[in-house]
């Protein structure tokens, strides 16, 4: 009965959120989202951002490349665990086989060799395995500290970090180091993206959940999702145009 | 994380690849335009020392004479206005469209002055001859990463192909914008979205003198 009574205040408290202005209705934790955003976004400004620009300053661009491409290398066991999982063996075999290139000859990983030798990097995680079967994402997330996400890939990032092989990592020291290394290495590589966001948008919260939802379909996809006719719209060109239903597109 | 550093790759790439004035327009198929275009804007960009010391006035005469031919901002506008864009006056809509493109073109600059000598693959064209709306794929190959896949999305014109929309990763340009000018349309009019762009693409004169400052540390590397 409690238990009962305690789900219909969560579900009054989500109707609640969701009703607080013309919400997207991808987004019902809208105001609890904004707040982790800005949460998220002083503890860049404090700590990750000017960590990440004195790496990128100086740090010699070869030895951010070949930390780069060790922590890249680690991660090419689990996407090809996870290309298997999505009905794609030949895309994994090539995932391991990237990874005995790059190990040996590529001494460690910290050099690319596969990529040279034609097997391409793929890009795949839990979340998007859920997706790929037909999971839908279900309410956008901003996660403390890992950003963006949603109700799907924030239960595929728990399975991640969890498969993680740096998990295992001992003593605890190391496995800090290499936490610490590959998440200010990330972050260096985003400084100039963090710079354009500024610049282009208008509202950067909308802008960074917009962005993300919209990739996240695409690499569920593998990069072709079925194309949408394009929607037209009067006075758009000088020419005449057939009027045509709008469809939205955003999803 | 890896997300998020994907996510920043297609920020900074979304719209570093550009097109150049073609010969003869008529001529030419979209994919052989895109090609020569981003080769002659990557060429110009490597040639230019004042570009690459940081001279954005020079970077954004270059886009402007070799880039923006190719783009139609009015359906780009529209595109990003969806519905909001049948609401709007023809003086709203010159208005949006001129600030609009100013707001891209300033993203644009930003993109391509961080740009580093990243290779192009230009796909072919998966098009019949008839079609007047066609995705043209390049993708931008990095080491130890995936290549990002830029698509534009063109249509055939009177005056030749012109791209209406571009999506990086698979992130939409003008879908990414909908959402936002929804949201202020909502709040504050269309002539509300048309101040809201105006005071980002002309910031007042205390955020205008910090601007320059922040580029120097970024152009520094």
């Amino acid at each position: 009965m409690i238990f009962r009574l305690t789900l219909a205040c969560l579900f009054a408290a989500l109707a609640g959120c969701a009703t607080t202005g013309e919400g997207d209705p991808r987004d019902p934790l809208e105001p609890l989202n904004r707040k982790v955003f800005a949460f998220n976004d002083a503890l860049d400004n404090a700590v990750a951002r000017p960590v990440a620009t004195v790496y990128h300053e100086y740090v010699p661009g070869p030895l951010r490349t070949y930390a780069r491409n060790f922590f890249a290398n680690i991660g090419d066991i689990f996407i090809g665990v996870n290309n298997i999982l999505q009905g794609k063996p030949g895309d994994g075999l090539q995932d391991w086989a990237r990874f005995l290139f790059n190990s040996t000859i590529g001494v460690f990983g910290i050099n690319d060799v596969a990529s040279d030798m034609g097997f391409e990097k793929h890009n795949e995680d839990f979340g998007q395995t859920f997706g790929r079967w037909g999971v839908g994402e279900g309410a956008y997330l901003v996660l403390p500290l890992l950003g963006p996400s949603t109700l799907r890939d924030g239960v595929g990032q728990a399975i991640d970090i969890y498969a993680d092989p740096l998990t295992d990592v001992r003593p605890i020291s190391l496995r800090t180091t290499a936490y610490a290394l590959r998440f200010t290495g990330n972050r260096a590589d985003l400084l100039d993206a963090g710079r354009l966001l500024e610049e282009a948008a208008l509202d950067r919260y909308v802008f960074l959940r917009d962005a993300f939802l919209q990739r996240r379909r695409n690499l569920v996809y593998d990069g072709e999702p079925p194309r949408e006719a394009r929607p037209r719209y009067e006075e758009e060109e000088e020419k005449p145009q057939p009027p045509q239903p709008e469809k939205p597109s955003t999803q | 994380m890896k997300t998020m550093k994907t996510l920043a790759r297609i920020l900074l790439l979304l719209l570093v690849t550009s097109f150049a004035r073609a010969q003869a327009p008529q001529d030419v198929t979209p994919d052989v335009l895109v090609k020569a275009v981003t080769l002659e804007v990557v060429d110009l960009i490597a040639k230019d020392k004042e570009i690459q010391s940081g001279n954005r006035t020079k970077l954004i005469a270059l886009i402007d004479e070799k880039v923006l031919p190719h783009f139609n901002f009015t359906a780009m506008t529209a595109l990003a206005m969806g519905q909001n864009w049948n609401k709007a006056t023809p003086e709203q809509k010159k208005l949006l469209t001129q600030e609009f493109r100013t707001l891209l073109v300033r993203t644009y600059a930003s993109a391509l002055a961080a740009y580093s000598e990243q290779k192009f693959d230009f796909r072919p064209l998966r098009a019949k001859a008839t079609d007047t709306d066609v995705t043209v794929n390049v993708r931008v190959l990095q080491q130890g990463a995936q290549p990002v896949p830029i698509d534009y999305n063109m249509e055939k014109t009177s005056a030749g192909w012109k791209v209406y929309d571009v999506m990086v990763g698979g992130v939409s340009l003008v879908a990414n914008y909908r959402t936002e000018f929804a949201n202020v349309v909502r709040e504050s009019g269309i002539d509300g979205l048309i101040r809201n762009l105006q005071s980002k693409n002309h910031p007042p004169a205390r955020q205008a003198a910090e601007k320059p400052a922040e580029r120097q540390g970024a152009d520094k590397k």
